[in-house]
This record gives C-alpha cells, structure tokens and sequence, in this order.
C-alpha cells in the first residue's frame, strides 16, 4: 500500500500487483481479439501465466467475500470511463460523454451513462423530496418518494440522447464516444405519467404539462400532453438500482424518443396548463437555427440514427482477415426496422443483422461479418425505422439545415480504416 | 359441454380483465392536497405573456448595480460573455454564417429574462435576487442591446409589454425534412 499510483494498489495478492505493474500503463480494453484501442497498450505478456504454466491466479486464493460492498470493474478496465471535455470555462453546465466504443451490448451501465447538467448535481435527500402536481387539475397534489412508488409501477428499455449530439459544424470527433457519446440506454422502472395525472383529474384546456427540475437551474420545459398520456414516465429506478445522482435522483421524467434535456431530472414540479411556459430552454438555447435566421421550436423527437461502435475511431485492426462490424441504432419515433452497412464509401450496402430484443425507442445492436483485406476502406451505417424513415448522410443534412442549427444532427458517419488499421473519422 | 366451460371461462376471464381495466382508471388515493400557499411558494414559472410576474420594480441604472456585481464576473462588464453566455448585440446575425445568439438578437420574449435570471442566476446562488434586482437587471441587460432607454423602469406590466425583435421568428417542428434516397447497389458513394 505505499504506491498509490499502482493500478493494483487495492488488491491483497502481491503477485496480482507485480503483474500489473508489469503490465505497464494498462488502459481499458487492452487487445481485443484484433482489434485494439489507439491508446491501449497490450500488456506485456508473462510467459509465465501463459499455457504451459499454471497462471499465477490460480496458485493463491482470491480477493475475499466483502473486499468490494459496492462491485466496480476490474481494474484492468479502469480506462474506461466517461468520457469528459478537457478545458471547459465551467463545469456546471457541462456534459460527459458515454463511452460508447468500449461497451457491448444495448444497456449502458449506469456508472457510465451520458450526464448533461444545467447548474450541477444537487445532492437531494428523498425523504425531503415533494413532487408538487399542480395548475388545470381538480385536485393539486404533493407527493413523497414513498407515495410515488405506491403507484402500480413499470419497467422498460429507453434510449436517451443529447438534443446536440453531435453539432454540425468541425472539428467533428475522433472517437464514436466523441461524435454521439451523449446517447445511453436504460432499463427504467417508474409509473405511469399518465396514472398520476389521472390522480390529480385533469381540467378542460390541460395541453401542456411544464416540468422543472429541483437542481440549480431549476430546469424547466414544457411537453405535450399527449405524450405525457402516452409513454411518459416517472422514473426513480435504472437498470435495477435507484437513479444516480446524475440522472436525477430520487426522480426524473421519462419522455422515450424525445431530446435529453426535456427528461427532466430531479423532478419537483408539474404544472398543468393550455400554452407551453417559454422558457429559457425551450426558446433560446433548444431551438434549431435555420439557413433563413428562423428557429425550429419545440423540436422533440430524436431522428433514427446509427453508428459503428467497432471498429471505429481511435481503435486499430491489428490483422487482416475476419472482423465483426457492431454498432448501435435508434430511433424517438420507434422501432429499428433494418439497418445497412456500407465497407465500399458508400457504393452498396449490405443488410445487418439485427440483434434481439429490437425494442421501440431503444438501441438496438447490429452486426455484420467482414473479411477486411488489408486495404484502405471507408465503413458507415444507415438505420431505417418502422416508420420507414431512412437516416441521412451529413451532406443530406446540410444541404436542408445548414450547419447553425446546432441539434439533430443524425447523420450518418463513416469511418476510415487505413491500410495499416488504424479507423479515424473518415469526415473529419 | 367442453365448449360451454370454455366460454364460461372466457366470460370469467373477460370480467377479471375488465375489472382491472377500471380499478386502473379509478383514483388511488395516493398523496395529500397541495395549498394555495405551497403552491405560490413553489411556482416561480414565468411564461411568454408575463403571467405569474411578481409585484415590483426595477430601473435600469440599478440593474447596472445589480450586474456589475452579480453578472458581470461571468458576462463581462457590457454583457459581451466570459464564461457565461454573450447576452449583448448579434441583432441582423441570425441569418449569416456566424450567428451570434444573445438576448437582444434571439430571445423572443422579454418576460423569460425574469423567470430565468430569477430560477437560475446568478450560477452560483440562483433564487437570491430579490424581485426587484431581477427586474433591474432583466432592464439593464434589454438597454444593454437597445431594447430600453436608459431612464426606464420595469415592472409586471412593462416587461410583459416589450417586444422582442425576433419574436416572430420561431416556427415549428417540419421534420422529417431530409430525405436519404436509400440507395443499395451503385450508389454515388459517401459525398
């Protein structure tokens, strides 16, 4: 314990430490299977622990029932991480990206779900926590964490995207985390908006529902009604456990298919009413820039999109020969009903497979086997969904937006894998 | 015979889902009446039209007080942006290449400057301002960019009565507005 800069530094079996500071600056991911990290450096292998010999892991016993009372992975993946800009003038306001070339799978874990704050984490003792529902109801209610989880309950797998993700405008990223980052996906467990409404009765000219947040910036948008009858939710559980602090805990609303930020966390108030608030967020900073000087207000949904999450930038094919293109694809209107894979730039797409479950407003995994030869090729993705939208190219994009508007930019993005491995963006 | 149990059962069967069906539309009789009194405590939202504006006023020369002490450190001395947003100038921009959005050129509505600067300003201690030092400073940020004389007051009824100049700008949401030809064999490739 007198080197605390050792990776192994918690661990009670000396030899795991000698072998990892053998293994010099380990970083997540290490080699995988041919595929390797741009800042990954493979661990020098001991040939010790290698066949024929007995690894040395296998000579003592383990780390003890109890040395982690709140499991975190091993420290050989310590690399991976949320992925947050250097730099910043401030970091109240800020985001931190996903990850999103590091993990497998369509559930983000929760340690590394995408943040996007407006006036920091408030630290919120539920026992202290209202939620106050109020304005065109027959009946203004406050409720505790207690009564809200006395409400019948549901649970179900839901994306959730930055309305920004990415701008439009270079320096565009190197990485996939980098580019869509701001994008996680959840097992959420709450109740029914719509049963808590119904609670309070809802009044004639109740069209809107303006939710604010208990944070600093006390947070505020307004969401139809509609769509508070139909999918909304009020989360206090992801993935099993309660919220992070970070997602809003002890609750958050849950609008699945509509822009991050409208998901208000922390959530203390709803206001019934017949126009939407205005406010700050939903004029002046969510709003869509326009080639002509107008906005697009009240731009909800999140367009179906897709990108390959490997290989893809930063990463490096170590050999020639059989790779798996995997990625993720989504869409705010519903379910991915196909998604393409081009290896040629574009020149003809081949049909992935789609791994199931394909929920509605989820992400869903793709695949599609590929034999790379060595040569310089340029990969990208196109998702199409039930409502046989098809994902544009950036080009498409532009050439209708402009590079102002700032959000929803559902690009597709091609990366450029170079003759000796190496992907990088091929837009950049 | 058979047939008769089955569609006894299928009767059974349909009650018990109709039940469900109206004890989940019945109230559960889950939390407490909110009061007038929590209510006007918690209700801080301002909307376009200045609705829910509280009593007060402010000018704009103590609205300079106001943000040269709370502002200014993040806005700059003129509102010109630091750390925190540009809120100054940009007017005729919006259509350019280099858009500057500030209030003066984007904001649509005044009244949102009060309902923000008061829920959320200054970063570092929002809802400390008092009413009045909200409306002296919403009407030194709107003299800032031209939208105010210098001697001027504001209160519920004058902030609620300005208009912003690119209030009528703001349209609504026409997507899907891109179209990708889904090209599969003998496409142009990635432009």
């Amino acid at each position: 314990m007198t080197e605390p800069t050792d990776p192994g530094d918690d661990l009670a079996v000396t030899s795991r430490r000698r072998f990892l500071r053998e293994g010099g600056a380990l970083m997540g991911g290490a080699v995988l299977g041919g595929l390797a990290g741009s800042e990954v450096s493979a661990a020098t292998e001991n040939a010790d622990n290698l066949p024929p010999n007995i690894p040395e892991w296998m000579k003592a016993p383990g780390d003890p029932m109890g040395s982690q009372l709140y499991g975190s992975p091993s420290p050989f993946e310590k690399g991976v991480i949320k992925n947050i800009p250097k730099n910043l003038p401030q970091y109240f306001s800020a985001s931190g990206r996903t990850p999103l070339q590091d993990l497998d799978g369509i559930i983000t874990p929760n340690g590394l779900f995408y943040e996007r704050h407006h006036g920091g984490v408030p630290t919120i003792d539920p026992a202290q926590h209202r939620l106050m529902l109020h304005g065109l109801v027959d009946k203004p209610l406050i409720f505790t964490m207690d009564d809200l989880r006395r409400f019948p309950s549901q649970s179900r797998i839901h994306f959730l995207e930055c309305s920004g993700n990415p701008v439009y405008t270079k320096p565009y990223g190197k990485t996939a985390s980098d580019l869509v980052g701001l994008l996680s996906c959840a097992e959420w467990t709450g109740v029914s908006l719509k049963l808590v409404l119904q609670e309070a009765g809802l009044q004639p000219g109740a069209k809107w529902v303006v939710a604010e947040g208990a944070d600093a910036a006390g947070l505020t948008r307004s969401v139809p009604i509609e769509k508070c009858l139909d999918d909304a939710m009020l989360v206090y559980s992801q993935n099993g456990e309660r919220l992070r602090p970070q997602q809003g805990y002890p609750l958050r609303l849950l609008l699945p298919g509509f822009e991050g930020n409208m998901n208000v966390k922390w959530l203390r108030r709803l206001r019934v009413a017949t126009e939407p608030t205005y406010s700050r967020e939903e004029t002046s900073k969510y709003t869509d820039l326009m080639p002509d000087g107008t906005a697009r207000e009240f731009t909800f949904y999140m367009e179906a999109k897709s990108i390959i999450t490997r290989p893809s930038g930063g990463q490096k094919l170590t050999t020639p020969g059989f790779h798996e293109i995997s990625g993720i694809a989504w869409s705010g209107h519903g379910k991915i009903s196909r998604v393409d894979v081009s290896v040629d730039d574009g020149k003809s797409w081949l049909q992935a497979e789609l791994q199931e479950p394909v929920l509605t407003r989820a992400l869903t995994r793709f695949r599609l086997p590929w034999h790379w030869d060595g040569q310089s090729a340029v990969i990208q993705s196109r998702a199409t969904d039930e409502t046989g939208y098809v994902q544009p190219t950036l080009a498409e994009l532009l050439a209708v937006r402009g590079d102002n508007s700032f959000y929803h930019n559902n690009a597709i993005w091609p990366w450029r894998v170079a003759a000796n491995g190496e992907v990088t963006n091929a837009n950049a | 015979m058979r047939m008769r149990e089955f569609c006894i059962v299928m009767l059974a069967a349909v009650a018990i889902v109709n039940t469900t069906l109206a004890q989940a539309q019945s109230r559960f009789g889950i939390g407490r009446p909110a009061t007038p009194a929590e209510i006007a405590g918690w209700n801080i939202d301002i909307d376009r039209d200045g609705h829910n504006l509280r009593a007060g006023s402010g000018s704009v020369s103590h609205g300079r007080e106001v943000f040269d002490q709370q502002c200014s450190a993040c806005h700059g001395a003129r509102g010109e942006g630091g750390v925190g947003d540009k809120l100054v100038g940009g007017q005729g921009t919006l259509a350019t290449a280099k858009p500057v959005k500030t209030v003066g050129s984007f904001w649509p509505y005044a009244p949102t400057l009060f309902d923000y600067i008061r829920r959320a300003m200054p970063q570092n201690a929002p809802q400390s301002l008092s009413n009045e030092d909200v409306y002296a400073v919403s009407a030194y940020i709107l003299n800032l960019n031209g939208l105010l004389p210098a001697d001027a007051t504001l209160d519920a009824k004058t902030l609620s009565a300005i208009k912003m100049p690119n209030r009528n700008m703001f349209v609504g949401d026409p997507r899907p507005d891109v179209k990708n030809p889904n090209c599969l064999t003998d496409c142009g490739g990635n432009k």
